[in-house]
């Protein structure tokens, strides 16, 4: 237990220090890693791992013109492959002329409704998960890298904080069980260390490709915790501090899991 | 117009058994469950997949409310001659999607 404990503390002080984290002497374990063969497997194939097809839609939607200023991405932001490599492993990030962090799916919905004059796309809406996963996508195997933006320090230290706060009917925070007890099983399943490495995912659970946001609130619901409300800036302050720790980690969307 | 992935070999040896694995975005809605507002969601599915050959059936299978969305079938054939495969699937709501696969017999 002790020396569990040790390993995580010492993970976090990898997470803190990108110069750390390149020695190699990294616990830090991915959800997939604590996945089945056939899960992995399922994921590692991309015409059997499902958040594929969901990369093919955002491929068609990335060229499609909507909206008033009837453009599409590609129409300012040319090929995907090009333009939004690396993209995803540095978001959250606080986009032009604001002072408040946005994640990757707020920041599409800016492009949607700033630059293409369109409607904003509702939290968990296909389109707007598949138009994610596929800038997202263009990141795979990348390392995640959070920008050093001193903005964003007051935004993760909230999200840390939210991280150890014990809250809920059970009364547990996230760290109890995934810093804690990553690893050990809870009803049958292995907890994973929650590195946002795969985001979107898709979940077999969920029949459906779906957001971080959707895992945290789904976390949130069972330790019997009042979820905020799906625009809330709690998410975004969390995704935040989840995204420095598991800073160097590889970028694997669209990840499967259970 | 729908997503479909298709995992099948282009070139193949006469008379080599083959896999072809195909996964098709759907909803595979069951019809015995209630949306949001209390009332049951009508079912929507995907009721057949077949494979032809060159025009000759060489798979088919039914589906039911109990499969999963977005399905993934593999199966096997005997590469007997080059071609199309047509891979076909049609359900509720008058859904029909076709993907056709070519593959070199030598
Ligand atoms: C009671 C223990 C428990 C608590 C408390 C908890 N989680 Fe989880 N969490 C889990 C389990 C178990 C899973 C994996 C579920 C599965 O695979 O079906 C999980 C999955 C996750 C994942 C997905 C990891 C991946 O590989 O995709 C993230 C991220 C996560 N949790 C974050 C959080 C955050 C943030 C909190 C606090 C708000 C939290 N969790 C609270 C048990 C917990
Ligand atoms: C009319 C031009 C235009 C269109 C159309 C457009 N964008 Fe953008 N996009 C921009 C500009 C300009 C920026 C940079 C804004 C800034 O730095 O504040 C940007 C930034 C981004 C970023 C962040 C990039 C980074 O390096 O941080 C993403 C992701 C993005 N756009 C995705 C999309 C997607 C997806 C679409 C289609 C749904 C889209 N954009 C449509 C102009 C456009």
């Amino acid at each position: 237990m002790t020396g569990r404990l040790l390993a995580i503390g010492l993970a976090l002080v990898f997470a803190a220090s990108y110069a750390a984290a390149q020695v190699g002497a990294d616990k830090r374990r991915s959800g997939y890693q604590d996945m089945g063969e056939a899960l992995q497997k399922m994921q590692d194939d991309d015409t059997a791992n499902p958040g594929m097809l969901f990369v093919q839609l955002g491929g068609q939607l990335w060229n499609r013109a909507v909206g008033a200023a009837d453009k599409s991405c590609a129409d300012c932001h040319g090929a995907a492959a090009v333009s939004m490599k690396g993209v995803a492993a540095r978001y959250p990030a606080i986009p032009g002329g604001s002072d408040r962090p946005v994640d990757l799916e707020g920041r599409i919905n800016l492009c949607r409704t700033e630059q293409q004059k369109a409607d904003r796309l509702p939290p968990e809406n296909r389109d707007l998960l598949a138009l994610t996963v596929y800038v997202a996508h263009q990141s795979r195997d990348l390392q995640i890298a959070p920008p050093y933006d001193p903005r964003l320090d007051a935004f993760r230290q909230e999200g840390a904080e939210i991280y150890r706060r014990r809250q809920g009917q059970l009364n547990l925070s996230c760290a109890i069980c995934h810093d804690d007890n990553a690893g050990k099983k809870l009803a049958g399943i292995v907890i994973p260390e929650a590195h946002p490495t795969g985001y979107p995912i898709y979940r077999l659970e969920w029949q459906a490709l779906g957001s971080l946001k959707r895992r945290l609130r789904n976390c949130l619901v069972g330790i019997r915790a009042e979820a905020w409300p799906l625009d809330a800036p709690e998410y975004v302050a969390l995704e935040l501090y989840l995204m420095q720790r598991a800073r160097g980690l590889k970028l694997e969307t669209p990840a499967v899991r259970p | 117009m729908s997503n479909i992935l298709v995992n099948a070999p282009k070139t193949a040896r006469r008379g080599a058994v083959i896999e072809i694995k195909a996964l098709i975005m759907h909803p595979m809605e069951t019809g015995f469950r209630p949306g949001p507002n209390g009332r049951i969601i009508p079912r929507n599915i995907i009721e057949r997949f077949t494979a032809t050959w060159n025009g000759a059936e060489i798979f088919a299978m039914d589906m039911s409310p109990a499969i999963a969305a977005n399905p993934f079938v593999s199966f096997f054939a005997e590469a007997k001659e080059s071609g199309t495969v047509v891979l076909r699937w049609t359900g509720d709501e008058g859904f029909v999607a076709e993907q056709r696969v070519d593959i070199a017999v030598e």
